[in-house]
């Protein structure tokens, strides 16, 4: 990593670190959802924020998501540069329809008279026992849809500078969380940093195959990097950090160096986003390809209560190695 | 309504004193749990609102329909629900309601008219208008009751089921269970008026307020709504003005001020409907002992099952998945 001062956060840490810079340094960027201000969210990612700024720029909304994510749009529409809290991912459906059919078509129906600067967080994802409406990991749903830019950090030091890059991009952007993956720690620059969307990170360099994965399972896959190391196995992990945009250039390149792809995500694999990656890479990078590309996703039900049957339908880091290992064999 | 006979008092008591006990076994569960490093998910307990599931399921039929929530287990047992595969449902087993899919949120007995909890907050209530919908078109007499909280009260949901309801006279209860908080927030923080009943009126049809800590006051009213709802006069809104004497769930700080917990304490339903029994019911001390020695077992049994009950083969995660 580049010099300077570095600070070990977690990704809570780093979140709540980009929305105090940016609420900083810009007065109209507000915070809104259910317990974020006096409580500082679920997962802890505003907290302190009411206290600094004040009940009028961090505000507690009643449970009402589509509300939150219209008024989101309404207030992007006025000239503010709104954050909405939804506080799991399952209840972006309530808000699908401020975000789908209205901000990520506002701009576009006015023939590009708005610019929309509203960002929405949520966390995804399963692995607690939170059963079936409360674990789904649905970034491929804001990914099929034109106008809407889709964030998932998968490191603090990422979460930090793609925080503070979306709440300064002029469009809708989701950024996904992972609600089992907050308190990974990392180091984070002391200076300020933003990482633009739609810029891939390699966060592990190898030869032998590369692995495309993001949010949580990223730093699984890093996991499962290091195992296959010590069997002289080398993965290059290829972070897309946003899936939308897509980093296409990043990822051909890695492959054109191993020749093959496998993609890993938490969420179900049937119509997932490893999908779009694999059809994108079979395009551009036939040539380079030794073998067809390998997909680790969940199978294509609900996720189930039971722990056994949680952790077999989530990919686990022995999962993923073994699966990696077997089609390299 | 006429008091109601001393086997009835014993019936409600021994109800409200299941659901808890059934609360604090599953809270120690849950905790022994995660000491053994098994998380399951929130747990969110009914402890100090015991009186309204009681009061209002204590009146329907097996046939009548509930519609719960993600604070579900007073309604489930309210509604007739074994304590045993209860618990094996908040333990992942095999043997639970859900067959250890679904979870504490996630109880499901069709056989008991309980059409499910819901972790989706106000999820419940057009499903509500779609079971009275039901009752009606077959031309049955059946009620749907949909529990939801102050918080819920906020979604778009509550109008458009409630107006649907309105609108067509579909036999539904809305019954609010206004504990004061919406996870950490306070309910003069989410809704600008006192009384969310009022919110009925806007729809022409009744909404009463009624001391959610008094099974008998409850019962009162919902004997009311329910009749009107089976003549076919539609939908009434309870609101039942309660409040959550333990923590959101699990995973949430408490954030209420001491001073509010003891004051509601102080009309902790439970004892609260113990002093009126041994004042005005013509039930002895002994005999509460009794019920509640009797609870106790039940429950330790229900515990007892719950852990000698088998995992589910995580092989069969697609079994379920189509009709
Ligand atoms: C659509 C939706 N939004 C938010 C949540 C998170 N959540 C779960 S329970 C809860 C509070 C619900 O308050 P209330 O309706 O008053 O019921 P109570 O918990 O007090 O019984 C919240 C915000 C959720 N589960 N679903
Ligand atoms: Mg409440």
């Amino acid at each position: 990593m580049e010099k300077g001062r570095m600070r070990n956060l977690t990704m809570t840490a780093a979140l709540n670190t980009a929305l105090r810079e940016e609420m900083r340094r810009d007065e109209t960027v507000i915070v809104m959802g259910e317990d974020i201000g006096v409580y500082g969210g679920v997962y802890g990612v505003t907290i302190g924020l009411q206290r600094e700024f004040g009940p009028d720029r961090v505000r507690d909304t009643p449970i009402s998501e589509m509300a939150i994510a219209g008024m989101a749009l309404g207030a992007a529409l006025g000239g503010l540069r709104p954050v909405a809290e939804i506080m799991y991912c399952d209840f972006l459906a309530h808000a699908a329809d401020a975000i789908v059919n209205n901000a990520a078509k506002w701009r576009y129906m006015s023939g590009g008279q708005y610019a929309l600067p509203l960002v929405v967080r949520s966390p995804a994802g399963g692995g607690g026992g939170t059963a079936a409406q409360h674990s789904q990991s649905l970034e491929a749903w804001f990914t099929h849809i034109p106008g809407l830019k889709v964030v998932m950090p998968s490191v603090p030091r990422d979460a930090r500078g793609l925080l503070k890059a979306a709440i300064r991009d002029d469009n809708p952007v989701v950024f996904i969380e992972h609600k089992h993956h907050y308190t990974y720690k990392g180091e984070v620059p002391a200076e300020e940093e933003i990482i633009p969307l739609g810029v891939a990170d390699v966060k592990r360099a190898g030869t032998d195959l590369t692995v495309v994965s993001w949010s949580r399972h990223l730093t699984l896959c890093l996991e499962a990097a290091e195992i296959l190391a010590a069997e002289g196995i080398s993965l290059e992990v290829v972070d897309p950090r946003t899936l939308q945009p897509l980093d296409l250039a990043t990822i051909c390149q890695s492959v054109a160096k191993t020749g093959r792809l496998a993609v890993v995500h938490e969420a179900v694999l049937f119509g997932g986003f490893g999908g779009e990656i694999v059809a994108q890479v079979v395009q551009e990078c036939w040539g380079d390809l030794k073998q067809p590309p390998l997909r680790i996703g969940a199978p294509f039900c609900p996720i189930p209560y039971s722990e056994p049957m949680e952790s077999f339908v989530i990919p686990q880091v022995t999962t993923i190695v073994d699966r990696l290992r077997a089609y390299l064999a | 309504m006429p008091n109601p006979r001393p086997d009835d008092l014993r019936h409600l008591y021994r109800l409200m004193v299941t659901i808890r006990r059934f609360e604090e076994v599953a809270t120690e569960r849950y905790l022994a749990a995660g000491r053994a490093g098994q998380f399951m998910g929130a747990l969110h307990t009914y402890v100090g609102e015991e009186a309204i599931a009681v009061g209002v399921c204590s009146l329907l039929r097996e046939d009548d329909f509930v519609i719960s929530t993600h604070r579900g287990h007073g309604h489930c047992l309210a509604k007739g629900a074994d304590p045993g595969p209860m618990l094996a449902e908040l333990a992942g087993r095999e043997t639970g309601y859900s067959r250890g899919y679904g979870g504490s949120m996630h109880i499901f007995a069709p056989e008991l008219g309980l059409l499910g909890g819901n972790g989706i907050v106000g999820g419940g209530m057009p499903l509500a208008a779609g079971a009275a919908f039901t009752a009606q078109y077959t031309g049955t007499d059946r009620v749907a009751v949909c529990f939801f909280g102050d918080g819920a009260s906020k979604q778009g949901t509550f109008h458009e089921s409630f107006n649907l309801c309105a609108l067509w006279d579909l036999p539904a209860l809305f019954v609010c269970e206004n504990n004061c908080y919406a996870a950490t927030t306070p309910v003069k923080d989410s809704c600008p008026i006192v009384d969310i009943a009022e919110m009925a009126h806007g729809y022409g049809c009744p909404g009463v307020v009624v001391d959610g800590n008094n099974v008998l006051a409850v019962r009162a009213v919902a004997e009311e709504a329910i009749a009107r709802a089976r003549a076919g006069r539609g939908p009434t809104l309870i609101e039942a003005k309660t409040y959550r004497m333990k923590p959101h769930c699990m995973v949430i700080r408490e954030t209420r001020d001491q001073c509010e917990l003891d004051e509601w304490a102080e009309k902790d339903p439970i004892q609260r409907f113990e002093a009126y029994l041994l004042e005005e019911g013509g039930l002895a001390a002994e005999e509460l002992r009794g019920i509640r020695d009797e609870v106790d077992t039940v429950l330790a049994a229900a515990a007892a099952f719950a852990d000698a009950s088998p995992w589910p083969d995580p092989a069969r995660v697609m079994e379920v998945l189509w009709a």
